[in-house]
């Protein structure tokens, strides 16, 4: 009848390992940003001014909810490699549209650009879903689509200037202090833990775990990996507004984000390949980017190294992981449970 | 010849062999068993040199040893084969054979005589279905298994082998060609031991047995003065007073809840079937008759193309699973990892997966049905992952009860599951149909099939071609799925 072999005495206390255990894989970048955070301080005394550390917190906000979208198509099995276009596009086509029509309401603007945003996810999601394209190849195309149409639609040098009224999202605070970016990253934040607490999160991680096992247990797989990709685009096309209200109107505005959002969430610890990780951890790992860049260029570092720095983390947190992971999450009683059978 | 005695080992603090002592004489099989976790790959992996035992000694024809490494185990004469192949699929017999220690003349590796040795080998073994120049994707699964004993057998003088669940890959009737070649191992003089946990092959093969429970010793027996009861006793530490529970009382058998007629699809023909409440139906047949293809038809998995179904009164030939299970079907696949869980989720998610995937049917209640199914876990927030195959099945039942189904489909409902929760599930599917679930079982292991089905189907490719009382003989149905209408049974399914 025992087909387990242990609860033996565990050296470490449980409450310990519970909680090491909820923070789950993207326990390393809690540390990890603290680290960063206090090495800020060092570098920089007047970090903490309330001004300066709410300017960061604003840079940051864009990324931050980039990998809050990208999070949910990495944890469902794919990529998105679009977002850094829809980004440019988003900003492009603001001005563009301020252009045409000077006094459009700011809410109706940014609204047209959300659902934009959501309609380029979902032909993602429909072309990786339906024609079966590896996402990957599909978001990379729909990337270089994006980026060609805003280089021929614009020249190469995009017109326009955004109204006051519509950057004060990316740029202004609220009541005078509080940039708009920090209540948008905290109601991202919360819509996301709730998502992933919904029935529809935990479908997606279960289909990005196993496609086979969640399409057999009556998940409809394309429907719930195609609104990922809606979401993602959605989220990108908000980060498109931030962005528009701190930095000017460029064909490069967007331009890189792809990375650094894959970069935030593999460094939250979320598998790539899908089923697991922590939607709050990918976040944290979008601060962390930003803090880490941050203190590069504090410490007089090229901001052309950034991508090379990109690069180094994607591969060493993907490498730790691929070794470390499993070390950090097992039960103890893995190697002491000899498989002795077929199962397991 | 080799003598383990008093081996104990623990990791971090949890001991997991309590002084096992073991021997082995030259061309003796001699069968390890216990249920999972019992300590019996521990064991050999410190035979093998994979693990230092921390007490305990090896003696290997007299001379103690004290292996800290796999090498030095192999040098010694000791070879362990695993269930997972360590084989390079795209390279040749000979090449795999003589990987990493390949005959050199003039600087370069000589093919001649690496392809002369390997075919010496083989025909040792009477085995002449390998060619050393064949590939060995070509080969069955049987025979890549061959060519692993043969990579053994080249790389040292081999003592003793280590079979860890021989047959667990292999096709039904590719055992015997297994058994054949472990005979003939034994009779070079080879020592075998031989872990398994499918008490036929132990008794089919072994001449002394070594039951291990909990890490312990608990029975050394003689095969030919046991009996396989005497040896589940030991391994579950209980009495099982009979294998399976009762069957259905006329009376409990009630009204058709699925009804299929003339359906078929590209691998199934003219399907005709009636499950009824209360009554598990068993399907028996080969591999390959279609059983398998059957389940998947009637949950839409692998829909029929034509045909009519009724299930519960409503006409439904279900296209996908989610109509299946809004139809009130559900399905135990075979594969329990790829297609029943998602690993790297909680109990409490894959058990409610169906609940939150399907709205409108079953039950968020998963606390009283993990219990109802026995499952034996840290909580429901451990992945199902770290869990044994017996209590993964269970989360998977659990999943499936969790969407009130009316119909339950098994496939393979205890394959990788030890002998505890095996018979735990058999209890429950009884208890399942007799509370007015129809139930399907299909199950390549015929005592089960036969245990607990009501009443047999025999398929045959990819059709029903006969039907069988409860209680009927393996020979039966045999000769049924075989094809063989006249003359007694052989004795072989292939």
């Amino acid at each position: 009848m025992t087909t387990t072999t242990t609860t033996t005495e565990s050296p470490i206390p449980n409450t310990a390992v519970r909680a090491v255990r909820r923070l789950g894989t993207g326990a390393p970048v809690y540390a990890l940003l603290v680290v960063l955070l206090a090495a800020l301080a060092i570098t920089d005394p007047g970090f903490y001014e309330p001004d300066s550390f709410l300017a960061f917190v604003k840079r940051a906000a864009p990324l931050v909810i980039l990998a809050a979208g990208q999070y949910l198509v990495i944890v469902s099995g794919g990529f998105d490699l679009s977002v850094g276009a829809v980004v440019t596009a988003g900003v492009v086509a603001g001005a563009e549209f301020y252009g045409s029509y000077p006094d459009a309401h700011w809410l109706l603007v940014t609204a047209g650009l959300l659902v934009a945003g959501a309609v380029v996810g979902l032909a993602n999601g429909l072309i990786t879903t339906r024609l079966r394209v590896p996402s990957f190849i599909t978001t990379l195309g729909m990337m270089l689509i994006l980026e060609g149409a805003v280089f021929y639609w614009t020249g190469g040098s995009p017109q326009g200037v955004l109204p006051q009224s519509f950057r004060e999202f990316g740029r202004g605070t609220a009541g005078g202090w509080l940039p708009w970016a920090v209540p948008a990253c905290v109601v991202v934040g919360a819509a996301a833990v709730w998502l992933m607490r919904s029935d529809f999160g935990r479908t997606l991680l279960a289909t990005g775990d196993s496609e086979r096992a969640a399409n057999l247990a009556g998940v409809r797989v394309p429907r719930v990996r195609t609104l990922a990709f809606v979401l993602s685009g959605a989220a990108a096309a908000l980060a498109a507004v931030l962005v528009a209200g701190f930095s000017g109107v460029s064909a490069q505005a967007g331009r890189g984000l792809e990375f650094e959002a894959i970069t935030a969430v593999v460094l939250g610890g979320v598998l790539l390949g899908g089923g697991r990780g922590s939607v709050v951890a990918a976040m944290v790992g979008a601060f962390s980017l930003q803090a880490l860049f941050t203190l590069l260029n504090l410490q007089g570092i090229s901001g052309a190294l950034e991508s090379t720095v990109q690069g180094v983390i994607v591969i060493a947190a993907v490498g730790l992981g691929a070794t470390g992971r499993p070390g950090l999450n097992r039960p103890r009683r893995h190697r002491s449970q000899p498989s002795g059978g077929t199962s397991s | 010849m080799l003598t383990m005695s008093s081996v104990s080992k623990s990791f971090l603090g949890a001991r997991v062999l309590h002084g096992v002592s073991l021997d082995l004489e030259p061309g003796e099989v001699h069968a390890l068993v216990g249920e999972n976790g019992a300590g019996k790959s521990t064991l050999m992996k410190v035979l093998a040199g994979e693990y230092t035992p921390d007490e305990g000694t090896i003696t290997l024809d007299g001379t103690p040893r004290a292996f800290s490494h796999p090498v030095q185990a192999q040098a010694a004469g000791i070879a362990l084969i695993h269930q997972e192949f360590a084989l390079l699929p795209h390279r040749t017999v000979a090449e795999n054979v003589f990987l990493g220690r390949e005959p050199v003349r003039r600087g370069l590796v000589d093919r001649r005589a690496m392809e002369r040795r390997t075919a010496e080998l083989l025909a040792e073994l009477d085995e002449t279905g390998i060619d050393p120049r064949m590939q060995v994707r070509e080969l069955s699964v049987a025979r890549q298994q061959t060519v692993e004993i043969v990579k053994a057998l080249a790389a040292s003088d081999v003592r003793v082998l280590v079979m860890d669940e021989p047959t667990a890959p292999l096709a039904d009737h590719e055992v015997e060609l297994l058994y054949a070649l472990v005979r003939r191992l034994a009779a070079r003089g080879i020592g075998i031991l031989y872990i398994s946990h499918r008490l036929r092959e132990v008794f089919d093969l072994s001449r002394r047995i070594t039951v291990l429970k909990d890490g312990r010793k608990v029975a050394a027996l003689t095969t030919a003065e046991t009996t396989p009861d005497e040896v589940v006793r030991a391994m579950v530490g209980r009495e099982l007073r009979s294998y399976y529970p009762p069957r259905a009382e006329p009376g409990e058998i009630g009204e058709p809840l699925l009804t299929v007629t003339d359906a078929g699809n590209e691998r199934l023909t003219g399907i005709g079937l009636t499950l009824r409440a209360g009554e598990i139906t068993g399907v028996a047949g080969l591999q390959g008759s279609g059983r398998t293809s059957l389940v998947r038809a009637l949950f839409g998995a692998a829909p029929f193309t034509h045909g009519r179904m009724t299930v519960t009164g409503r006409t439904l030939l279900p296209g996908s699973p989610r109509q299946a299970i809004r139809g009130g079907i559900a399905l135990v696949t075979e594969d329990r990892k790829a297609e029943g869980l998602a690993l790297r989720q909680s109990v409490r998610d894959n058990a409610l997966l169906v609940t939150r995937a399907v709205s409108g049917v079953g039950t968020r209640e998963v606390g009283g049905l993990l219990e109802r199914v026995a499952l034996r876990s840290r909580g429901q927030g451990q992945e199902v992952r770290y869990l044994s195959g017996g209590n993964q099945q269970k989360v998977v039942i659990a999943k499936w009860l969790a969407a009130r189904p009316r119909v339950l489909l098994f496939d393979e409902p205890t394959r990788g599951v030890d002998v505890g929760a095996k018979s735990a599930i058999h209890t429950l599917v009884r208890e399942l149909a007799r509370e007015g679930l129809a139930v399907l079982i299909v199950s390549s292991e015929l005592p089960e099939l036969i245990g607990m089905s009501d009443r047999i189907l025999v398929m045959a490719d990819g059709a029903l071609v006969g039907e069988l009382p409860a209680g009927a003989a393996e020979e039966d149905v045999m000769r049924l799925a075989t094809g063989d209408t006249a003359g007694p049974y052989e004795g072989s399914a292939a």
